[in-house]
């Protein structure tokens, strides 16, 4: 088995001002888990159950107040190195935000290449970028390569995105919430597009949402997280078919489900007409 | 039973008139029939809250209803032509016959105002004659209805949650009593626990007080399971229309099909999904 990104024992804890007083909130709470290549690892909950900040910090765009984030067995200092940079990439809910306007895509992507790999020279830079464009479907690449942000749609830009963060070479990709500013239509093919790269390039992904349908079909695990902490772990059937927490079973019920087609409305008439006699 | 319509749209057109012209709803044919829940689903910029607002006749410059009409069908049996109304009829109907929850309106209320501010701004403005203790009565009755504590009315809106918002907005749209209320995306930007419960309490109050629902969201598999009936649109038109069984077991266009199998299903099997990693 070829290394794994590793997080140990994680905590994270926010100090909250309320006039003089203060109080800790934490927003991680002993979170440990493997993230192996060739494998995806999904975290949901709701807002504010910690799973975007578990993201910051892998990223090293926050500090744990304790634990350890490894890369192959081996602790990563506090600062991002660009040798960590190279092999753990992220990929943000955002893509409006996440691309910068007064770029070209091609900047975009050629700018992780050339930090990464000084020795390309620009010719092997171009051909890699429209190599690059063309592996997330923008096809043909050399069309895309003066455009910019806000000509592209949302779905163009988030594949933008993911080539960026295969540009480095990284072996590892942490997609928080990467399809839920997308049209419904195109947030499979997104999610598809991801998972095949992942089978060509043995990729180790920690996918973060709060969508449990696409958790269950594009992970191999689950991790459950209800305010700070992991409540449920298994493999992905296991968890959304036969939950054994209370939150996961909660969750679970709360998903729309086209299956359960007027049930809600069979129940809440049986709940009135109880309610009434 | 069928029920009788309650708001009809025929033939209606609506274009942007910018440069070049939008059309943004395209010879739309709508029926809401007394009491449905009737989903109305597509993506984001296929008409669907531009046709919402037409049917309330609420469309700003540049938009513009080119053609068609709409009309209410009162309960107490006189028709109503949305279309033609004058002002002063228009205030008049409004909320009272068709309320709308809008979208993000969880964020729509007054910072600087409490609940029980704006919630009796609406019987100042549409029943002058209810007196003060009446109307407290009834904007507590109206929390209390939508799930939420009725002590909270003193509350400023930055002291409640997102969902305890978004209910306060469906508690204003219910206070008139309306027949027919228009919902675009009521629950979307909250947590999927939440949703369920303010989704729940929307049913709830349709058996007890039997208004019709015009509901729109992109979200399909919510919409089936809640629905009686569903429109699918899709630039503009609507590309099909029908019971939600229909929808979901026996589609017809094709895009109603891409759009199911653009969310996997839950629990079933894995339908178009592939999956990396080690098998």
């Amino acid at each position: 088995m070829s290394g794994a990104l590793e997080v140990r024992g994680l905590n994270k804890d926010f100090r909250l001002r309320n006039g003089m007083a203060s109080t800790v909130l934490h927003a991680v709470a002993d979170v440990s888990f493997t993230v192996e290549p060739h494998r995806t690892v999904a975290l949901v909950g709701e807002s504010g159950s910690g799973k975007s900040t578990i993201a910051r910090i892998i990223a090293k765009l926050e500090t744990p107040t304790s634990g350890q984030v490894l890369l192959d067995g081996r602790p990563t200092p506090t600062r991002a190195t660009a040798d960590y940079r190279r092999q753990v990439q992220m990929v943000f809910q955002d893509p409006f935000a996440s691309l910068n306007p007064f770029h070209s895509i091609s900047h975009h992507i050629e700018r992780p290449l050339r930090i990464h790999h000084p020795e390309l020279s620009t010719q092997a830079v171009r051909e890699r970028v429209v190599e690059l464009l063309e592996r997330v479907q923008l096809t043909p690449g050399s069309a895309y390569l003066e455009r910019r942000p806000h000509e592209l749609s949302g779905g163009q830009r988030q594949r933008v995105a993911i080539a960026r963060a295969l540009a480095p070479g990284a072996r590892f990709v942490v997609a928080d919430e990467p399809v839920s500013m997308l049209d419904v239509s195109i947030r499979v093919d997104v999610l598809n597009l991801l998972a095949d790269l992942q089978r060509a390039e043995g990729l180790g992904v920690l996918y973060i949402t709060h969508d449990l349908a696409t958790a269950r079909h594009f992970s191999d695990e689950i991790l459950v997280m209800y305010r700070g902490s992991i409540v449920e772990r298994g493999r992905a059937d296991e968890v959304i078919l036969n939950p054994q927490h209370e939150y996961t079973k909660k969750l679970r019920e709360a998903a729309a489900d086209p299956d359960r087609l007027g049930e809600l409305r069979d129940e809440v008439r049986r709940e009135m007409a109880g309610g009434a006699a | 039973m069928t029920a009788a319509a309650v708001l009809t749209a025929r033939n209606v057109s609506i274009t942007y008139e910018v440069n070049p012209p939008v059309d943004a709803v395209r010879d739309v044919s709508l029926t809401l029939h007394r009491g449905e829940i009737l989903g109305l689903a597509g993506e984001s910029g296929c008409g669907k809250t531009t046709l919402a607002y037409g049917m309330n006749r609420l469309l700003k410059a540049p938009a513009v209803m080119t053609s068609g009409e709409v009309v209410f069908h009162d309960g107490d049996g006189t028709d109503i032509d949305v279309a033609t109304m004058d002002a002063e009829a228009l205030r008049r109907y409004r909320w009272s016959k068709v309320s709308m929850v809008f979208q993000g309106s969880m964020n729509s209320l007054n910072p600087v105002m409490n609940v029980r501010t704006q919630l009796q701004d609406v019987f100042t403005t549409h029943q002058p004659s209810l007196r003060r203790a009446g109307r407290d009565a009834r904007c507590a009755e109206l929390l209390d209805l939508v799930g939420v504590d009725p002590s909270r009315l003193s509350a400023f809106p930055h002291e409640l949650s997102g969902g305890m918002r978004q209910r306060v907005m469906i508690a204003m749209a219910l206070a008139l009593d309306p027949q027919v209320m228009i919902m675009d995306e009521p629950t979307t930007a909250l947590d999927v626990v939440v949703q369920r419960g303010i989704i729940r309490q929307i049913m709830r109050l349709r058996e007890r007080l039997g208004f019709a629902v015009v509901f729109i969201t992109h979200d399909l598999p919510l919409l089936i399971e809640i629905s009686d009936r569903i429109a699918i649109m899709r630039e503009g038109r609507i590309v099909e229309e029908g019971a939600a069984e229909q929808i979901y077991h026996a589609p017809q266009a094709d895009y109603t099909r891409h759009l199911l199998s653009s969310f996997p299903s839950l629990t079933g099997a894995r339908g178009a999904f592939v999956r990396g990693g080690a098998a």
